[in-house]
């Protein structure tokens, strides 16, 4: 991807909620690109501050959660700083969010043909006639059998499996060129999340979108991504190819956190577990927030903070790897 | 003959009237309506063994569970627990006491109003297992150790607490009554990895010190792989296969068991290219004729549609499958 510029590009974002007790900081200098057609992968437990950031960059942080600072770019300009009505045509039109569940994102109230027609004629100059025929191609795209007849459907007619597909066609109608998907598949039994990944991967190919994959699943990941962040903490523990990362991860966290995955080709007595758990926003440790967990600490880590340093084929915020080009190989 | 099984059921099933109003009924002029959540399951699990469930949503599993320790009543056959009716057996306290349940979300099978030491010696008192408070509060202090938190925990409340550490916390109350038999719901499914981890490892690490006996409810073949002695595959109400651990992933028969380990995204990326099974769970209240599975299936053939497969021998597990049956499945 050298020379090409990414299409979303996140720099040193902080995000930070104001309480009674102090200030917490969610989300604490991260940054990273996604290229046209690349889908990042972005991992990590709850509280780890994945969804969060994919909430800043759509611009939906829930109050009093603010960007603290740091700056958000979609080709070039920046949209973190945008006035409300300015962000929502943006939303929808260059960038589309699908989450977890499916049943609070569609208006039970309408068809899912108006919904999809709707915003259609929103973002883009088509007639509503023209947008009815469109919605009903992309019902079929993503997998609706007989769509011309499901179009006047209302979303409580539909399956939990078919509800997310709507979901899917809703996202990507306006022909958005970034996709913010927060656990798509979560809320999906296995052989319908299979399908579903199968669809999103597919159409982020062809029609060149970018894609934001939040999920705490390692197998969607390594289906689905190009690229992983890995997140701990509010920060990015380690950012690289999907390969290397799943299968030679080079931060202690993401090796503990592959370890801990029960195979699904064998059985062990006992599966590999990271003691004690993540910190709270409010008790983050000084020096690497994993620190006190990680089996491989020293004097460095309890101190001072590691930014992301490259390790191999991935970069990794571990002080392990500070001055890693001397000894690499 | 050797020990009775620790938990058998013969031929249970449990239907769900969901019908609508008898005015909107006699109005549109339409009948009953029945969901058979359960529907005619024959299992048993062995004394120190764990039988895992798996199967998507609503094919019945968690009915299963309510039915294994008598949350429900079974609307046909018969759950014998340790060679008695289960109605009989949960009649008497001292029975009672030797099953227990773990649900699937440690943030509300937990009463925030209540200290954690209280949580986990309600079962103490109400069974009036131990003769004064001094030697209740050495037992939970014990029972909180043998979960992996401290004896100081017990005067927090739950919401001090993240998910793994309320799972042990319920762990720890369904010990309290040393209890031999513990129903486990999903019990990882809200947790992350790194923390499902802990709690598989504490649930088998308890399993070999105390002998415990356990029926494991959960949609993740991974998960079920690490602790189970048998599985059980269930589709529907019914049991599409039933296998030892090892063998059901070695050697997968039911189309439908294929097709669940086929679903699952592969960690190794070796680029096989995976083959999702078309098409979604209908619905159990008018599940398909035949074998339930034979819309999605690719072995089906006419007589799917028509009869319903019995569970049957193939090997060393238990298939309901006409196309096993007839050796139409070699792979």
């Amino acid at each position: 991807m050298t020379g090409q510029n990414p299409l979303l590009e996140v720099r040193h974002l902080r995000v930070e909620f104001p309480t009674r007790r102090g200030t917490l900081v969610a989300i604490d200098d991260v940054s990273f690109t996604i290229s046209a057609g690349e889908v990042l992968g972005v991992v990590g437990e709850s509280g780890a501050g994945k969804s969060m950031t994919g909430a800043a960059i759509i611009g939906l942080l829930e109050p009093p959660g603010r960007i603290a600072a740091g700056e958000i770019l979609l080709d070039g300009r920046r949209i973190d700083n945008l006035r409300y009505e300015d962000m929502r045509r943006i939303r929808g039109k260059e960038i589309g969010a699908i989450f977890q569940d499916p049943l609070t994102t569609l208006n039970p109230l309408y068809t899912v043909g108006r919904q999809l027609a709707e915003t259609m004629t929103t973002h883009l100059p088509i007639t509503p006639a023209e947008a009815r025929k469109r919605a009903i191609g992309w019902l079929d795209l993503v997998g609706i059998p007989a769509a011309a007849q499901r179009i006047d459907s209302y979303p409580h007619e539909f399956s939990g499996g078919m509800r997310q597909r709507v979901v899917i066609a809703l996202a990507l109608c306006a022909e958005p060129r970034l996709i913010v998907a927060d656990e798509p598949t979560t809320a999906l039994d296995v052989s319908i999340q299979a399908q579903i990944i199968a669809l999103l991967k597919s159409l982020a190919r062809e029609k060149g979108t970018a894609m934001m994959l939040v999920t705490h699943d390692m197998g969607v990941i390594a289906e689905a991504a190009d690229r992983v962040a890995v997140m701990y903490a509010g920060r990015i523990a380690e950012i690289g190819p999907v390969r290397n990362v799943v299968k030679q991860a080079s931060h202690p966290y993401t090796v503990g956190l592959m370890g801990s995955i029960p195979p699904l080709d064998r059985r062990v007595e006992r599966l590999a577990q990271i003691d004690g758990a993540m910190p709270r926003l409010s008790a983050i440790p000084k020096g690497c927030a994993y620190n006190p967990r990680c089996p491989k600490a020293f004097a460095r880590c309890s101190q001072d903070r590691p930014d992301l340093l490259p390790a191999g084929p991935t970069q990794a915020a571990c002080w392990l790897y500070d001055g890693e080009g001397t000894h690499h190989g | 003959m050797v020990d009775a099984p620790m938990l058998e059921l013969r031929d249970a099933a449990r239907y769900f009237d969901v019908s609508r109003p008898w005015l909107q009924r006699v109005i549109a002029g339409e009948g009953k309506r029945l969901l058979r959540a359960v529907d005619g399951l024959n299992l048993s699990v062995p004394k120190g063994t764990t039988l895992s469930l798996v199967g998507e949503s609503g094919c019945g599993k968690s009915t299963v569970a309510r039915l294994a320790v008598g949350l429900y009543r079974p609307s046909a056959g018969q759950v014998v627990f340790d060679g008695r009716d289960l109605a009989e057996a949960r009649a008497a306290s001292d029975q009672r006491r030797r099953m227990q349940m773990i649900f699937q979300d440690p943030y509300a099978s937990l009463n925030p109003r209540w200290r954690v030491r209280d949580i986990v010696a309600e079962p103490i008192r109400a069974f009036g297992l131990l003769p004064n408070r001094a030697a209740e509060e050495a037992r939970v202090a014990e029972l909180l150790t043998q979960v992996g938190l401290s004896p100081l925990d017990g005067h927090k409340f739950p919401h001090e607490f993240s998910g793994g550490q309320r799972q042990r916390i319920s762990i720890a109350r369904a010990l309290s009554s040393n209890p031999e038999f513990l129903v486990c719901d999903e019990p990882t499914s809200a947790l992350d990895v790194s923390v499902q981890a802990q709690i598989l490892n504490l649930m088998k690490e308890l399993q070999s010190r105390m002998g415990l006996t356990y029926l494991f409810i959960s949609h993740n073949l991974a998960v079920v792989r690490q602790v189970s002695d048998r599985i059980g595959v269930m589709y529907l109400g019914r049991i599409a296969e039933l296998a030892p651990a090892e063998s059901l992933f070695r050697r997968p028969r039911h189309p439908y068991t294929r097709a669940l380990m086929e679903a699952i995204p592969d960690l190794d990326m070796t680029g096989r290219v995976r083959i999702p099974v078309g098409g979604e769970v209908p619905s159990p209240i008018t599940p398909p004729t035949g074998c339930a599975f034979h819309p999605r299936c690719p072995l089906v053939q006419p007589r799917c549609k028509a009869e319903r497969p019995e569970l049957r021998s193939a090997g060393d597990a238990m298939v309901a499958c006409h196309a096993v049956e007839e050796g139409r499945d070699a792979a």
